[in-house]
C-alpha cells in the first residue's frame, strides 16, 4: 500500500529497510529528518545511531564502521557535504562502501537552506583530493529516492566505493505517496566482506585486515590509483541510469535531473500540446554521466538545453557528450530559487520554433478539412430539413 | 631448550622505520604485549594515525585501520559500535591528538567511548620534520619556533590528560612514561589497566606516554632520555588522572 511520506524520512526508512544499521551525522537543514528518524528506527532493529560533533567525525565514523564491514550511512547538506569531502577520499582510497545523502541547499558558504543543484560538480568530480569518483543517484521523486538510496547500497558494497545520493531541499522536504511495502533484496553478485577489518581470526583463507589508504611508493601507489581507475570505468559502463520522455522526433531535447527535471517535464508535455518537437533526457546517475544516451539523440536534435538550479555545472557534461556538434544552451535559477514551468516554457520557445508542416502534410491536411466541410454540409442540410419538418407538423414543443 | 623470552605475535616480523633513539618501538612492544597477555589481541582493531606511527598497521599484527589526521578516535568510535566485544584502540601522536584531532577525542572521551587511546607526546611534530607541536613546551626550539616556543604569542602546552580527565565519560586516563626500564614496566602495566577497562565497558580510556624524538630535538638517543626526565616530566606530572589502579 502507498504511503504519503516525506523525502528525508522515506530515505530513511528505505536505509533501514536496506540492512542499513549504522548511522552517523550532525544536524543541518534542509536533511534534519533523516537523522531524527534514525535516531528512533535504528534502535528498533538493533542498530546505532550517533550523532557525531560534526560532520568531520561522522564520516570517519563511517569509514571505522564501514571498514569494520557494516551497511553505513551518512546524510547532511552542502556545507556539510564540504567538510565531509576529506573523510570521503579516504573512503574512496582504502575501498570503503558507504552511502552519503547529500540534500543540497544553495551555496556558497553558508548559503541559504533552499533547494539547489550547485553541488554538481563537487559530487561528479570526486569533491575531495586526489583521483577519485563517488557513484552519485539523482532522485527525482520520493519513490525514487527511496529506490535509488537502496539501490545506493548495493552499488557500494558491489564496487567497494562510496556512493552518493544527490537530491535537494525539495526532494527532502516534499511529501508524496510511496510504496514502502516492496520488500528489498540485496543484489545477488554481492560478495562477503572478508577485507573487513572487524576483529576476525586471521586465517590462511582471511589473513587480518588493513583498511588503508596510504601507498608511500609512488609505483605502488600509481598500480592502486590505477586499479581505481579501472574500478570507475567499470562503473561508468555498468551503472549508468536514466530516463527518456518524448525524444522521438525532438528536435530540441532538455537535459534536467532531480527537482528541475519534474517542472522541465511539464513544460515539456505543454509544448508538445503546442506543437514544439521538444523532449527529456533526464540523467538518474550523475557520475556515470549518460553521455552515450544524449549521443544517441543526436540524429533528430538540433539543440540541447540544460536546465539547473545553479549558475551551470550538469551543462559541462551535457557539453561533453554532445563535443561540439550542437549548440548546448542554458537555463538555470540559484540561490534556492526553482524555476517555474513558465520560465522553462519560455526557454524552450527560444530554440524551438512550431514544426513546418511538408507540402504532402499540407496537401492531406487540406484534404482532410475538406471532408470534414461536406461532411459538416451535409449534416448541416439534414438538421435543417428536419428542423422544417418539425414545424410543419408542430411536434416537438 | 627452555624458551626464556618470546617476541610477541602481535607484532609482524617487518622492521620498524623509526629513528634511533626513538621510543615508539618500546610503545608498540609494549601495546602489543599488553594485549597479548589480557588475551584480546589477535582479535583487536587498531588505528594508525598520521604522523611517525602513520605505518603502525605494517608492526601490530591485527586488523587495522588508517584513519585520517586526527580522526582516529571517531575512526575507533566506527569499528566499536560495529565491533563492541573487541578490543579497540587508537595510537596516536601529539600533533594527531592534541591539535587537529582535538574535537575527535574530547567527544570520544565525553561519550565514554569504549576505546583506548595510546598518545605519544614527544612534543613536537616528528614526521614533518620538527614543527612546534601543540605540547612543545615554552622555550622549546622547533623549525616554527626557532627562538623558542614563544607563549606570549603561541600559548601554552595543552595538558591532555588533565583536561580528559574532568569529562564524565572517561573511566581511566594516566600518563607514563618510557624514559627507562621501570617506567617502561609501569607504561606496561598502566596500558593493560585501560585496556581492561574498556574490555570491562567502564567508558573511555587515554594511556599518555612521554616520548623522545633525537632526532628533531637535535640531541642523542641518551640525551634525548635525560631530555625527557628534566624537562617533560616536570611539564606532563607522570601519574593517574582517572579511575583506579589495577
Amino acid at each position: 500500500m502507498k504511503k504519503l511520506m516525506k523525502g528525508n524520512e522515506a530515505i530513511a526508512e528505505a536505509a533501514v529497510k536496506a540492512g542499513c544499521r549504522y548511522f552517523f551525522g550532525y544536524p543541518i537543514t534542509p536533511q534534519n529528518e533523516i537523522p531524527e528518524y534514525m535516531s528512533r528506527r535504528l534502535p528498533e532493529v538493533g542498530g546505532c545511531f550517533l550523532q557525531a560533533e560534526s560532520e568531520l567525525a561522522a564520516i570517519n565514523m563511517v569509514y571505522g564502521a564501514g571498514g569494520a564491514g557494516a551497511r553505513v550511512m551518512t546524510s547532511s547538506s552542502s556545507p556539510g557535504i564540504s567538510l565531509k569531502q576529506e573523510g570521503i577520499s579516504y573512503l574512496a582510497g582504502a575501498e570503503v562502501p558507504c552511502v552519503i545523502v547529500n540534500i543540497m541547499r544553495g551555496g556558497p558558504g553558508l548559503g541559504g537552506i533552499q533547494p539547489a543543484q550547485s553541488d554538481y560538480y563537487q559530487a561528479t568530480r570526486g569533491g575531495g583530493h586526489g583521483d577519485y569518483r563517488t557513484c552519485v543517484l539523482a532522485p527525482a521523486s520520493v519513490q525514487e529516492a527511496v529506490d535509488l538510496t537502496q539501490l545506493a547500497f548495493d552499488i557500494a558494497d558491489r564496487y567497494r566505493n562510496p556512493v552518493m545520493v544527490l537530491g535537494d531541499g525539495m526532494i527532502g522536504q516534499m511529501m508524496e505517496p510511496v510504496d514502502m511495502d516492496k520488500s528489498y533484496r540485496p543484489a545477488v553478485d554481492l560478495a562477503d566482506k572478508i577485507w573487513a577489518a572487524n576483529g576476525h581470526i586471521p586465517t590462511p583463507g582471511r589473513p587480518r585486515s588493513i583498511i588503508n589508504s596510504l601507498f608511500i611508493d609512488p609505483k605502488v601507489l600509481e598500480r592502486h590509483c590505477e586499479r581505481l581507475d579501472a574500478k570507475y570505468k567499470k562503473i561508468a559502463e555498468s551503472e549508468c541510469r536514466w530516463q527518456e520522455e518524448m525524444l522521438e522526433n525532438a528536435e530540441l531535447v532538455v537535459v534536467a535531473y532531480g527537482t528541475t527535471s519534474r517542472v522541465v517535464r511539464s513544460a515539456i508535455r505543454k509544448c508538445r500540446q503546442q506543437g514544439l518537437r521538444v523532449g527529456l533526457l533526464r540523467p538518474i546517475t550523475l557520475f556515470p554521466f549518460p553521455t552515450e544516451a544524449i549521443r544517441n539523440t543526436l540524429g533528430t536534435a538540433k539543440c540541447y538545453l540544460a536546465v539547473e538550479m545553479s549558475a551551470g555545472q550538469m551543462v559541462d557534461d551535457v557539453r561533453l557528450a554532445v563535443n561540439g556538434e550542437r549548440p548546448v544552451h542554458f537555463y538555470g535559477r540559484m540561490g534556492g530559487m526553482v524555476p517555474t514551468v513558465a520560465e522553462i516554457m519560455d526557454e524552450i520557445r527560444k530554440y524551438a520554433t512550431p514544426y513546418q508542416k511538408t507540402p504532402a502534410e499540407i496537401a492531406l491536411d487540406s484534404a482532410i478539412d475538406e471532408k470534414f466541410q461536406s461532411v459538416t454540409d451535409a449534416v448541416g442540410h439534414i438538421l435543417q430539413r428536419t428542423r422544417k419538418k418539425m414545424k410543419a407538423t408542430g411536434s416537438g414543443k | 631448550m627452555a624458551v626464556v623470552f618470546e617476541k610477541t605475535e602481535l607484532l609482524t616480523d617487518l622492521p620498524m622505520h623509526y629513528c634511533p633513539g626513538c621510543t615508539h618501538g618500546i610503545i608498540h612492544r609494549i601495546v602489543a604485549e599488553a594485549l597479548d597477555e589480557l588475551g584480546i589481541g589477535k582479535t583487536a582493531v587498531g588505528v594508525a594515525p598520521v604522523g611517525c606511527a602513520v605505518f603502525a598497521y605494517d608492526y601490530f599484527n591485527c586488523d587495522m585501520m588508517e584513519a585520517a589526521h586526527g580522526r582516529a578516535p571517531a575512526v575507533a568510535t566506527g569499528i566499536k559500535r560495529v565491533c563492541p566485544d573487541k578490543c579497540v584502540f587508537t595510537y596516536q601522536g601529539d600533533g594527531d591528538l592534541a591539535s587537529i584531532g582535538t574535537a575527535e577525542i574530547v567527544h570520544a572521551a565525553t561519550r565514554g567511548e569504549k576505546i583506548t587511546a595510546i598518545f605519544v607526546n614527544n612534543a613536537i611534530y616528528g614526521m614533518t620534520g620538527g614543527q612546534m607541536a601543540p605540547t612543545t613546551l615554552p622555550g622549546q626550539v622547533t623549525t616554527t619556533s626557532p627562538n623558542g616556543r614563544d607563549v606570549e604569542h603561541c600559548g601554552y602546552p595543552v595538558p591532555m590528560c588533565e583536561m580528559l580527565a574532568t569529562l564524565s565519560g572517561s573511566a581511566y586516563i594516566q600518563r607514563v612514561s618510557v624514559h627507562d626500564v621501570k617506567h617502561v614496566k609501569a607504561a606496561k602495566k598502566a596500558i593493560k589497566n585501560a585496556f581492561a577497562a574498556q574490555m570491562e565497558n567502564k567508558g573511555f580510556t587515554m594511556i599518555e606516554v612521554l616520548s623522545t624524538c633525537p632526532t628533531n630535538w637535535g640531541l642523542s638517543p641518551l640525551e634525548a632520555v635525560q631530555w625527557l626526565k628534566d624537562n617533560m616530566i616536570p611539564a606532563y606530572p607522570l601519574g593517574v588522572f582517572k579511575g583506579a589502579e589495577a
